[in-house]
């Protein structure tokens, strides 16, 4: 078991321990293939999620899809956005708030 | 199981679970004196706290008159560079009406720095002497106030440690104490949800104003309360960090909303409002994790619950703080500085209601005297810096306006 659904309203679910790209998961009774390492507390797609969905965790909504996300895809910063405050990263801190 | 505890009856009425003799300087300036004078006596229970700025601030004297006069202090010194602007006269009222003993330094009239920090070390045995003999008394967990903090969130908080901690809440709230959880700048996002649990309409209604309020403060700061190593750990957005968050409420109808230094005027679920009011003036409402724990210690917390994922290490001044690890990968880096092991939810090995109950019962042990993991490494962090708040509203405490 490294995958959790928190609530069954859900469309990610959360990594009980770490993945290693190529590593095959079963998600709903589909095998998936991991496409990159993603690490304990991430979230992957329940099921393909298209731009503008809201992504519901806890059965609630947590932000919205900005870019394509294939089912086990790994969804975070790169293609999700909060739809109250943007987010911010060591990075970007110090430029322009996006 | 027992629940009663022996406790330290304060000439007020109030009881704590420590008897500290908290060493305050009152701006910047004083605190090498005062810390020197911690640091020389070398007891667990001679604690640091202050303020640094020189400026005026009303919510600076009400914490800090909430602090010194907090159930587990039982004496406080006073360090005072001597031209600053805090009120240190009207400090020191408030502590002597509260029947604790105090005592005055002012470092400008008494000989400079190698003088005050060898008066104060006398003054702090003076202070000693007297907490030393407060009567020890029975106290029941109905008595108690417990705070909960998370800090250092990552994916794991909101599925383990926080969820753990509101098992905790409910059980500590129905046998009567008061339960205060906090940061509302981490709550955007399940204001609706939350204002449900309202223990009125009207409290529903100011429940959400907080939240809104918390939402329009942290977008002019340019950040919401969401640090990246919230990212790193698998948090993406605010909204999501707050459902995590929110978990460690419980399931308890939510009786009040509190200001920081206000007291909870009986048992149950409160909200404590950190936020500030009007238009943002002194930055960030919590520049780091710490100054949230002050704020709940001023709204009486006797000991704080602090969940973190990616690994806090703190503790701090004046209550004890018990850690509670959501993350198993960071309980196997961070054993030594951790009370509960909350991960292993996350691999199996227990139950949310097991770890809820773990908690629990380590809170009715520190009540009763046992050290947490940061008060035995030596843990005392405090940090106070300026703010402004209104006071609250009458349906703030809908129990308070019915007594």
């Amino acid at each position: 078991m490294s995958l959790i659904l928190l609530h069954p309203d859900d469309n990610v679910l959360v990594l009980s321990a770490p993945i290693q790209t190529g590593q095959v998961l079963t998600i709903d009774g589909r095998a998936v293939t991991a496409q990159v390492d993603v690490g304990v507390g991430h979230k992957l797609a329940r099921r393909a999620l298209a731009v503008g969905d809201k992504v519901l965790k806890y059965g609630a909504p947590i932000g919205s899809i900005t870019a394509p996300v294939p089912a086990g895809g790994h969804v975070h910063l790169h293609n999700m956005k909060s739809d109250y405050i943007a987010s911010h990263t060591r990075q970007a801190t110090g430029s322009e708030g996006h | 199981m027992a629940q009663a505890f022996q406790g330290y009856l304060r000439a007020d009425g109030r009881k704590g679970v420590r008897n500290v003799v908290a060493v305050a300087y009152l701006v910047e300036c004083a605190h090498h004196v005062a810390r020197a004078i911690v640091t020389r006596s070398d007891d667990p229970d001679v604690h640091l706290i202050g303020f640094p700025g020189c400026y005026p601030n009303a919510y600076a004297l009400k914490v800090m008159q909430a602090v010194t006069t907090h159930p587990n202090v039982g004496g406080v010194l006073l360090i005072s560079l001597g031209c600053e602007s805090f009120n240190r006269e009207q400090l020191r009222t408030t502590i002597e009406a509260s029947g604790r003993p105090v005592e005055t330094l002012v470092i400008q009239e008494s000989g400079g720095t190698a003088a005050t920090i060898a008066r104060g070390r006398e003054a702090v045995a003076r202070l000693q002497a007297v907490a030393g003999q407060t009567p020890v008394v029975p106290m029941d967990v109905s008595e108690l106030v417990i705070g909960t903090i998370c800090g250092g969130s990552d994916g794991t908080s909101g599925i383990t440690a926080n969820p753990a901690v509101g098992r905790a809440f409910d059980r500590l709230g129905a046998a009567g104490a008061a339960c205060v959880f906090e940061e509302t700048g981490e709550l955007v996002g399940c204001e609706t949800i939350m204002a449900s649990r309202a223990l009125t309409p009207e409290l529903g209604l100011e429940l959400e104003r907080s939240v809104q309020k918390a939402e329009a403060y942290y977008t002019v700061m340019g950040y919401g309360s969401f640090a990246p190593g919230n990212a790193e750990g698998g948090l993406t957005t605010q909204e999501e960090k707050s459902m995590g968050a929110y978990s460690k409420s419980g399931s308890a109808p939510i009786v009040g909303i509190l200001k920081p230094g206000d007291q909870p005027p009986s048992g149950g679920l409160y909200l404590l409002d950190v936020v500030p009011d009007g238009e943002p003036r002194f930055g960030f409402p919590n520049i780091s994790d710490n100054a949230e724990i002050v704020e709940l210690i001023a709204c009486g917390a006797h000991m704080t619950l602090f969940t973190t994922g990616r690994g806090s290490v703190v503790g701090s001044a004046i209550s004890p703080v018990i850690k509670i690890c959501a993350n198993p990968e960071t309980y196997r880096k961070l054993s030594g500085d951790m009370d509960v092991d909350a991960g292993r939810i996350m691999e199996g090995r227990g139950t949310l209601d097991e770890v809820g109950t773990e908690i629990h019962d380590l809170v009715l042990a520190v009540a009763g005297g046992q050290r947490t993991v940061s008060e035995a490494l030596g843990h005392q962090e405090f940090i106070l810096t300026y703010k402004a708040f209104d006071p609250i509203g009458p349906a703030c405490l809908p129990l308070r306006r019915a007594s």
